[in-house]
């Protein structure tokens, strides 16, 4: 049996310890936020954060998140509105809106690190995130704003 | 309060919105370079214009204009308006609801928004493709709110015992000002319902002047909030009890089948319960799955992990020998003969020979895989003879049509619930996805998720064609363009409907060949033939892709080759402001609009030359190692330029600025448009730096984002800057999803031509600047 504890709540898993972090939360989990994209930590559509870093849940394990917080879109904010999260909506970013949480785990994950990027830092930090539709100036726009107060 | 942005916070950092209200004459002067985003004329600037007809009506089940269809009344005031079309990015979902609302007068932050289940016979047709929903539905969803405010009406003078003339829909009640009495919709909700509805004929639709929504652009999407909280519900999303995963191992091969397969392996993976053979369908399929093994689980990812463990022994079928760089070699040598004609204007043969100059470009453009961030995934639980579907579709009707086919079932007995796509572009019009899971529950007896991985989604998607644009621009002395060959070889779109298609459809001639707006004297378009080898279908902007990166990189070879001016050269190629007349095209394609209403119109295109041209900053001086250029396409019957910064820094390519014009007709959410515009310039300089499919032995050689790269952050440019021209009073909405695509790759390849002197031919970029 593994434990793990995400956003804060303990939970279980009997099942294959190595089963992706990501299909944990999605079907076992019923944690449906974090997103599918390529499963092999190229496209950053699944982005969660633990301990206070941004992973990719496709091609981490169960089993490697063993006595570690994950923190899922669910968890981020208790009403939704991290400094990111608000920024996003300030900002009208999205388009189809698929990519989106994996970038704003990112972006939350970066500010953790550093609280003041700067432009180049944003779409370093950021380039590991796929949008298709082309979000990314208003991702660029947004996470500064977060970044400097919403 | 404006949820575009905060400007002033933003100030320095990359991008300037300014959102004005100039008159259409002062449009083009007042406006500072820096202003990214111009919005003046309200839409429609007549009372009631409907002055235009369009071919939605010609459409499968045509348009519906019923209140009673698409809107509803709480007692508590809450108005439910029904979105019918498929939201996969472009904002859909709040635009055309937004309409509803405006004309309503609906107060939009007590509006809910319902999304329609497939159902072409009461809400018309939901086909979301062709960037047609604003074009065809500003009309009908303007009628829709005036038919509900005019019932409103009736109802509150009823109450009151006044004249209906007396009274007036503001903002959510209805008032009468003469008395001062006032009435909020939820109460009169039940009244209203037991109104007769309207004739469309009689309708009194608003005075523009009197817009809150339209036009203006300061609201977010509806799904604005589930989004950045991650409760949007996208086709994975759906949850069922009792719901089995499924992952599907389909043929390597367009055309191929299981001959035998072993799942004993596979069964031994923790979580898996079960390996079934999926059904296909013999090559052209139409949107038929391919079939292949299916491995059911507990979790996706035991059903993925199983499928890895499966033993098959495929047939490989008819197209095991397809191998890109030979089709590249027989399509080239297609272009080089003489083929079908499908537009003729004076006699092109005699004036090349005698041309005193003739230039000739061979472009190549590749398959492109669309890559949505959501991969193909549906849900479908199969009890009996009923069914019922979540996914995301692009044709909810066209799914229940099929998922009804396929099963064998009436089509009153398939409900499809659209959820919200996590991108289309043209890949999710196909159903073969809900089909897959509609027969997987029947076998089952289960609800069931087939989950397509991204490796599925490249290897056995609907790609877009690969072509070969050949084009002979014969000059005379003066430099002036006397004669215009282009011959455009791909296989079509056709092929995936019916075998032995080799020519293609006169909707793919219509993207950016026979419709080229140049005035040239002696003009003729062929298509020599080319048989598919795999998939082909819609990939957003579809022909105009190949087509535009042809003939605007000519317009950039032509220029060099004169010493003209690029933008110069565009606008002498252009001509004289007129109305195209293409005589020798048959069934000339109009993107499905009436020539009338719609037609090619060469000062349009013109302007947003011209537009973008000024607000770039066009001629400009640009520091050592850039460079600019310029493209204009009309597709989607909307009229675009795009002018592209390049910057060479230490022989790496990087974009610091693109400038799109968008002349989009009558519009409704600025907002969305400048998105649409922004994303389209992402696309386009993806398939023009990287974007390639290529096959060997029948198989598709990509798989992921690390073989099939796409655009990322750090790759895009610094800034973006879009321009809206203003419609003039009788312009008809026209489209934007699509069209902002066509023009940014040649603009890219003339900008790298000015900074660097290399001419690229085809694309994707790749490494071809590095030599």
């Amino acid at each position: 049996m593994i434990k793990l504890k995400i956003n804060g709540q303990e939970r279980n898993w009997d099942g294959d310890p190595d089963l992706p972090l990501l299909w944990f939360l999605r079907d076992e989990a019923g944690l449906t936020g974090t997103k599918y994209g390529c499963g092999q930590a190229l496209c950053g559509a699944c982005t969660v954060i633990v301990d206070k870093q941004a992973v990719r849940a496709c091609i981490t394990s169960v089993s490697d998140v063993v006595g570690r917080e994950v923190t899922t879109i669910e968890g981020l904010h208790p009403t939704g509105d991290h400094p990111v999260q608000k920024a996003w909506r300030q900002l009208n970013v999205p388009q189809c809106g698929y990519c989106q949480v994996g970038q704003i785990m990112q972006a939350a994950a970066l500010l953790i690190e550093n609280p003041k990027p700067t432009h180049d830092q944003i779409r370093e930090a950021m380039a590991g995130n796929i949008c298709r539709c082309g979000t990314y100036q208003r991702i660029a726009n947004a996470v500064h704003l977060a970044s400097t107060g919403v | 309060m404006n949820t575009l942005t905060n400007p002033n916070k933003l100030r320095g950092f990359e991008r300037h919105i300014k959102v004005d209200n100039v008159s259409r004459r002062s449009i083009l002067k007042g406006l500072g370079l820096a202003g990214g985003f111009v919005l003046a004329a309200p839409v429609m600037s007549r009372p009631g214009f409907a002055a235009y007809q369009t071919g939605a009506d010609k459409m499968p089940h045509g348009t519906v204009v019923d209140p009673r269809v698409f809107v509803s009344i709480a007692s508590d005031g809450t108005v439910t308006i029904v979105a019918h079309r498929a939201e996969m990015g472009t904002g859909v979902r709040t635009s055309l609801p937004m309409i509803v609302a405006e004309e309503m007068e609906a107060d939009w932050s007590r509006v809910r928004v319902q999304q329609a289940p497939g159902d072409e016979v009461k809400f018309g047709n939901q086909d979301t493709d062709g960037s047609r929903s604003t074009r065809h539905y500003l009309m009908p969803m303007r009628q829709i709110g005036a038919s509900a405010r005019t019932m409103l009406e009736a109802a509150a003078a009823k109450r009151w015992g006044v004249p209906a003339t007396e009274v007036k829909a503001v903002n959510h009640e209805v008032i009468h000002s003469a008395s001062g009495r006032r009435i909020g919709f939820g109460e009169l909700a039940a009244d209203a319902a037991k109104q007769s509805v309207p004739s469309v004929e009689g309708l009194k639709l608003k005075d523009p002047k009197d817009f809150r929504y339209l036009g203006k652009g300061q609201i977010g999407i509806v799904d604005l909030r589930d989004i950045t909280v991650g409760t949007a519900r996208y086709g994975a999303d759906v949850r069922l009890p009792g719901m089995k995963y499924a992952v599907i191992a389909r043929p390597p091969v367009t055309g191929g089948k299981v001959v035998s397969f072993d799942g004993a392996e596979a069964m031994k993976v923790s979580g898996v319960e079960k390996v079934i053979e999926v059904k296909g369908w013999p090559w052209p399929s139409k949107f038929q799955p391919l079939g292949g093994v299916a491995v059911i689980a507990r979790n996706t990812g035991a059903a993925i992990k199983g499928r890895d463990a499966l033993k098959i022994v495929w047939d490989d079928g008819p197209n095991s020998k397809y191998e890109s760089v030979a089709y590249r070699a027989e399509l080239e040598g297609a272009a080089r003969k003489p083929g079908l004609v499908v537009r003729k204007e004076g006699d092109v043969e005699t004036a090349l020979k005698g041309a005193d100059k003739v230039i000739v470009g061979e472009y190549y453009v590749p398959h492109h895989a669309h890559v949505s961030m959501e991969p193909p995934v549906a849900v479908a639980d199969v009890k009996g003879d009923k069914a019922e579907i979540w996914a995301p579709v692009q044709s909810a009707g066209g799914t229940r049509e099929d998922v009804a086919k396929t099963l064998g079932i009436p089509q009153e007995n398939v409900t499809v619930n659209v959820t919200l796509l996590g991108g289309g572009f043209g890949r999710k019009s196909k159903c073969d996805f809900a089909l897959e899971a509609a027969l997987l529950s029947k076998e089952l007896g289960a609800p069931v998720q087939v989950q397509w991985t991204r490796e599925d989604d490249v290897r056995n998607g609907f790609l877009h064609t690969v072509s070969v644009e050949r084009i002979e621009a014969g000059l005379d002395k003066n430099g002036k363009v006397t004669a215009w060959r282009h011959r455009s070889v791909a296989p079509s779109i056709a092929s995936t409907f019916a075998a032995g298609a080799v020519h293609q459809a006169p909707f793919e001639l219509g993207m950016g060949l026979v419709d080229m707006p140049f005035e040239i004297a002696n003009v003729q378009c062929e298509n020599p033939e080319a048989a598919a080898r795999t998939r082909i279908g819609w990939f957003r902007s579809v022909s105009n892709i190949p087509r535009a990166f042809a003939v605007q990189s000519m317009v950039g070879e032509l220029a060099h080759a004169t010493g003209r001016d690029q933008k110069t050269m565009l606008l002498e190629l252009i001509g004289s402001p007129r109305i195209l007349k293409l005589d020798s095209v048959k069934d000339l394609w109009n993107y499905g609009e009436p020539y009338d209403s719609y037609p090619i119109d060469t000062a349009r295109l013109r302007k947003v030359v011209e537009l973008v041209a000024d607000k770039g900053g066009w001629g400009r001086s640009v520091p050592k190692g850039h460079g600019l250029g310029i493209a204009a396409h009309r597709s989607f019957v909307s009229y675009i330029a795009t002018m592209v910064e390049v910057a060479f820094d230490n022989g790496k390519l990087t974009v610091p600025r693109v400038d799109t014009a968008i002349d989009c007709g009558a519009y409704v959410n600025p907002e969305r448009i400048q998105a649409q515009m922004e994303g389209a310039v992402i696309m386009g300089l993806s398939f023009a730096k990287h974007g390639e499919i290529t096959f060997k032995d029948g198989k598709v050689q990509q798989g992921n984002f690390d073989d099939f790269p796409v655009l990322r952050i750090d790759e895009s440019p610094a800034v973006t800057n879009v321009y809206i021209v203003p419609p003039g009073p009788d312009t008809p909405p026209s489209g934007v999803g699509e069209p902002g695509v066509p023009p940014v790759a040649p603009a890219l390849i003339n900008a790298i031509f000015a900074a660097t002197g290399k001419r690229i031919r085809a694309l994707p970029i790749g490494k071809q600047l590095e030599a």
